[in-house]
């Protein structure tokens, strides 16, 4: 045994265990969120069970498990339809059901509002709408809901136009009180200019507001009638309709369609029903910008301390405690970042910013509360020790003699230091890099309270000078994970879109740490290889 | 910077009185010793003996340690090395060095010759390229590489690396090259050629050359000093401390008597 073990043989064995361990974990959370969140896109049969007691139910069967009370297997059933049944979700025993259909006809809609709707089409009030080639009544209303899209443009142009204005007359009003703020006599002409375009500005809003409302409420007049699996009528306005699926009448074809347009749905649109339905554009934006922002302070601040300590400062006690301190800064638990980002950040720098550049806001803070600027300076606060562990780490590993070679040739410290150190260095701190950004993405306590928010009104980038919004606050894919999971009134519906929220967080990690390692490699090849 | 005329016989490095400390351990106690223009000096010893102390000196090396005193005076030509006004960049210049380990940057090799003349700001075309050939061919080198000047320096076999390392000391047309053991991590083949590098590169250049090889101090040198636990314990031409040295301890080192 004894000399088994001096083999070596056992450790290595270890380690291999090891690694299977933490491997089998990974693949398992990766599997777990794949498995959930991959499939809820795909447009699955609606199911009628026919009941014992006589009732039918139509849904889509979620899962099929064992009832832990009775021990008899029991479906969960999709029914949809929160507005008229209270709740979308179903439990039913299997020994209850006596039959079961796919009907052909059965229809799942998804709406603006209250969650999809399963049912049968029974009639439809579009008069004035082109539906005459229309063959079958499900086609009609299909028609006329592309119909009815194609005004959508025109609405969604008022609206556009309406809120330019609406930031117009915003802007102005901040000008006002600021001139008023400053000296009302002295300004007086330009404060008279000012409101004047303003009230100009105004009327022209009022326009087109009533423009927008008779349109809607022209293009609210057409609605569909439907009927639930129990004969329940409901009218639904067809603007309201955003997908019209036939789920048991498609080709496989057909539903990777549809799947691919609810993705793209996803990527790309705004969240609705108080998120658990939608896209989730605002919030990849936000996660991606505000790690992006990060890196902005964190990389520079980090290389330049690195490069302080390990190049330059005497490395005496005073050094090496510095360095302690920054290893141990990655221990502290990052909601008291969060605190601290609040009391330095947002109310005493931004409440600076405020006092001096805003003042006729106040009380109304500008940069004095959360904001997507502070997150980002908060969240490099956090990241920055590991960018200066991997760069000290880095330039440390750099043997001594090339740093002699380049100063024997008569260059400077500054000089060996661009020339040589830092290329060599670069791969190093990609790594750190790396590590920060998968740190800052994954971080969501201390946002919560420096300015992340539910929903977003409007992005921290848009086409209005100055573009970036950086006082603005942001959505986030970590938050929106907590927010939906476990402050959604309906966690059921929502379980999924903690799935799928996860799974792009996984994503944008993913994709940001092989871009970095792309790049490292490529440098790694400039900057070393085997030599002898 | 002007270029002084000066008088072929005087030394163009001397060393009076030399003691150095690395914090309260003395590394060098009173050397003195000087050097001719146009001659390869050796410097011989046991390990530990201070011979790298002494060569990092000339070029001022040893300010990147912490805790070194330096006592004494050395003077390249009319200039005090260690004086407070003499400029440490235009004096590395001036007295270029070559490792033990070669060192090349990770750059290709044009870019590692042309280095030197980079950061002191040097960037004309036709200048450059004129000083890379000329910087290989003194090195002797130049075929070897002249179809991959662009590839990386760090793919070159040991003694290419350690006679590209020779090339870029030579490129900023220094006075002094100092040597510390160039050829201990080479192969006998590379170790012959830079010996015959040595050879041809003092018709231009003062070469002081630290080395653990007897016979490559004899083969080389036109002057060697015997240093043993940081004294100079003998210093005069080559022949002369093979043949018929004036310490025993020089002789028991050089026959192998000892260490
Ligand atoms: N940075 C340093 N700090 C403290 N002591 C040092 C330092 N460098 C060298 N020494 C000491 O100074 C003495 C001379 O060292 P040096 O490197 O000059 O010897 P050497 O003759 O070049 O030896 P070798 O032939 O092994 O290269 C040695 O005792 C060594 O331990
Ligand atoms: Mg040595």
């Amino acid at each position: 045994m004894k000399q088994y073990w001096k083999t070596g043989e056992p450790l290595v064995m270890l380690t291999g265990a090891a690694l299977a361990v933490i491997l089998v974990m990974t693949l398992t959370l990766v599997g777990v969120v794949l498995t959930n969140g991959l499939g809820y896109f795909w447009p699955s049969h609606l199911v009628r069970l026919e009941l014992k007691d006589g009732s039918t139910a139509l849904g889509q069967i979620m899962k099929r498990e064992k009832n832990p009370l009775t021990g008899e297997h029991r479906l969960q059933l999709k029914v949809s339809n929160r507005d008229l049944y209270g709740q979308d979700f179903r439990w039913i025993d299997e020994k209850d059901v006596t039959g079961r259909s796919l009907p052909k006809d059965a229809l799942l809609l998804e709406r603006r509002e209250h969650g999809n709707f399963a049912g049968f089409l029974s009639g439809l009030s579009v008069d004035g709408l082109k539906v005459d080639q229309a063959t079958s009544p499900l086609e009609k209303l299909k028609l006329a809901r592309a119909a009815i899209e194609e005004r959508q443009p025109h609405l969604d142009n008022i609206r556009k136009k309406m809120m330019t204005l609406n930031q117009q007359a915003e802007s102005m009003r901040l000008k006002l009180l600021k001139l008023e703020y400053r000296n009302r006599e002295q300004h007086a002409a330009e404060i008279a200019r000012l409101t004047a375009t303003r009230e100009q500005v105004l009327a022209e809003f009022n326009v087109l507001n009533g423009q927008a409302t008779t349109a809607q409420a022209e293009i609210g007049g057409f609605t569909a009638q439907f009927k639930d699996v129990s004969g329940g009528a409901k009218d639904i306005p067809l603007v309201d309709i955003m997908r019209i699926l036939a789920p048991n009448d498609m080709s496989i074809p057909a539903k990777m369609l549809a799947y691919a347009s609810r993705v793209k749905e996803l990527l790309l649109d705004e969240p609705r029903e108080s998120n658990t339905e939608g896209g989730l554009f605002p919030a990849i934006f936000g996660t991606v910008m505000m790690v992006l922002v990060m890196s902005f302070f964190s990389l520079p601040f980090g290389v330049i301390a690195a490069i302080y300590l390990r190049e330059y400062a005497r490395d005496g006690l005073m050094t090496r405690m510095v360095r302690i301190a920054v290893n141990n800064l990655a221990g502290v638990p990052s909601i008291v970042y969060g605190v601290f980002g609040l009391g330095f950040f947002v109310y005493g720098i931004g409440g600076s910013i405020d006092a001096i550049f805003f003042p006729e806001r106040l009380p109304t803070p500008t940069f004095g509360t959360g904001g997507i600027l502070w997150s980002s300076l908060t969240l490099a606060l956090l990241t920055v020790p590991v960018v200066i562990v991997a760069t000290e780490e880095s330039l440390a590993s750099i043997p001594r003699g090339l740093r002699e070679g380049s100063l024997a040739l008569g260059a400077t410290k500054f000089q060996t230091l661009t020339r040589v150190l830092l290329p060599m260095a670069t791969p190093g701190i990609m790594t750190g890099l790396i590590l920060s950004m998968a740190r800052a993405v994954g971080e969501v306590a201390p946002l919560m309270v420096v300015g992340v928010v539910k929903l977003a009104p409007s992005l921290p980038f848009d086409t209005t000078f100055p573009f970036f919004h950086m006082d603005r606050k942001f959505m986030h894919l970590g938050f929106h994970i907590y927010d939906v999971g476990f402050q959604s009134p309906n966690v059921e519906a929502a379980k999924p879109m903690v799935y799928i929220t996860t799974l792009l967080l996984l994503g944008i990690v993913i994709v940001a740490s092989s871009m970095a390692i792309y790049f490292r490699t490529r440098m790694r090849k400039r900057y070393t290889s085997s030599h002898f | 910077m002007t270029v002084p005329t000066h008088n072929p016989a005087s030394p163009i490095l001397t060393v009076k009185d030399l003691d150095l400390f690395y914090g309260a351990k003395q590394a060098l106690k009173k050397i003195n010793i000087s050097m001719q223009r146009n001659q390869v000096t050796a410097f011989i010893g046991p390990s530990g003996c201070g011979k790298s102390t002494l060569l990092r000196c000339f070029n001022r090396m040893n300010d990147l340690i912490d805790n070194v005193r330096v006592e004494g005076s050395i003077s390249f030509e009319d200039q005090e090395i260690y004086a407070a006004s003499t400029d440490v960049i235009t004096l590395r210049r001036r007295i270029g060095m070559v490792f033990q380990q070669s060192n090349p940057f990770p750059k290709s090799i044009y870019e590692n010759i042309v280095y030197g003349l980079r950061i002191a700001g040097v960037n004309d075309k036709s200048l450059l390229d004129e000083t890379v050939e000329r910087s290989l061919r003194s090195a002797a080198i130049w075929d070897e590489v002249k179809d991959r000047l662009h590839d990386s320096a760090l793919g070159l076999s040991g003694g290419q690396a350690q006679r590209i390392c020779i090339a870029r000391a030579i490129a900023v047309n220094p006075e002094i090259i100092l040597m510390d053991e160039p050829c201990s991590a080479l192969d006998p083949i590379s170790t012959l050629k830079i010996e015959e590098l040595i050879d041809e590169l003092k018709r231009k250049y003062t070469i002081i050359i630290v080395t653990h090889n007897m016979q490559q101090a004899a083969r080389v040198s036109d002057v060697t000093g015997f240093f043993y636990l940081g004294e100079l314990i003998e210093a005069g031409p080559t022949r002369k401390i093979f043949t018929n040295p004036e310490k025993t301890q020089t002789e028991d080192y050089i026959t192998g008597r000892f260490g």
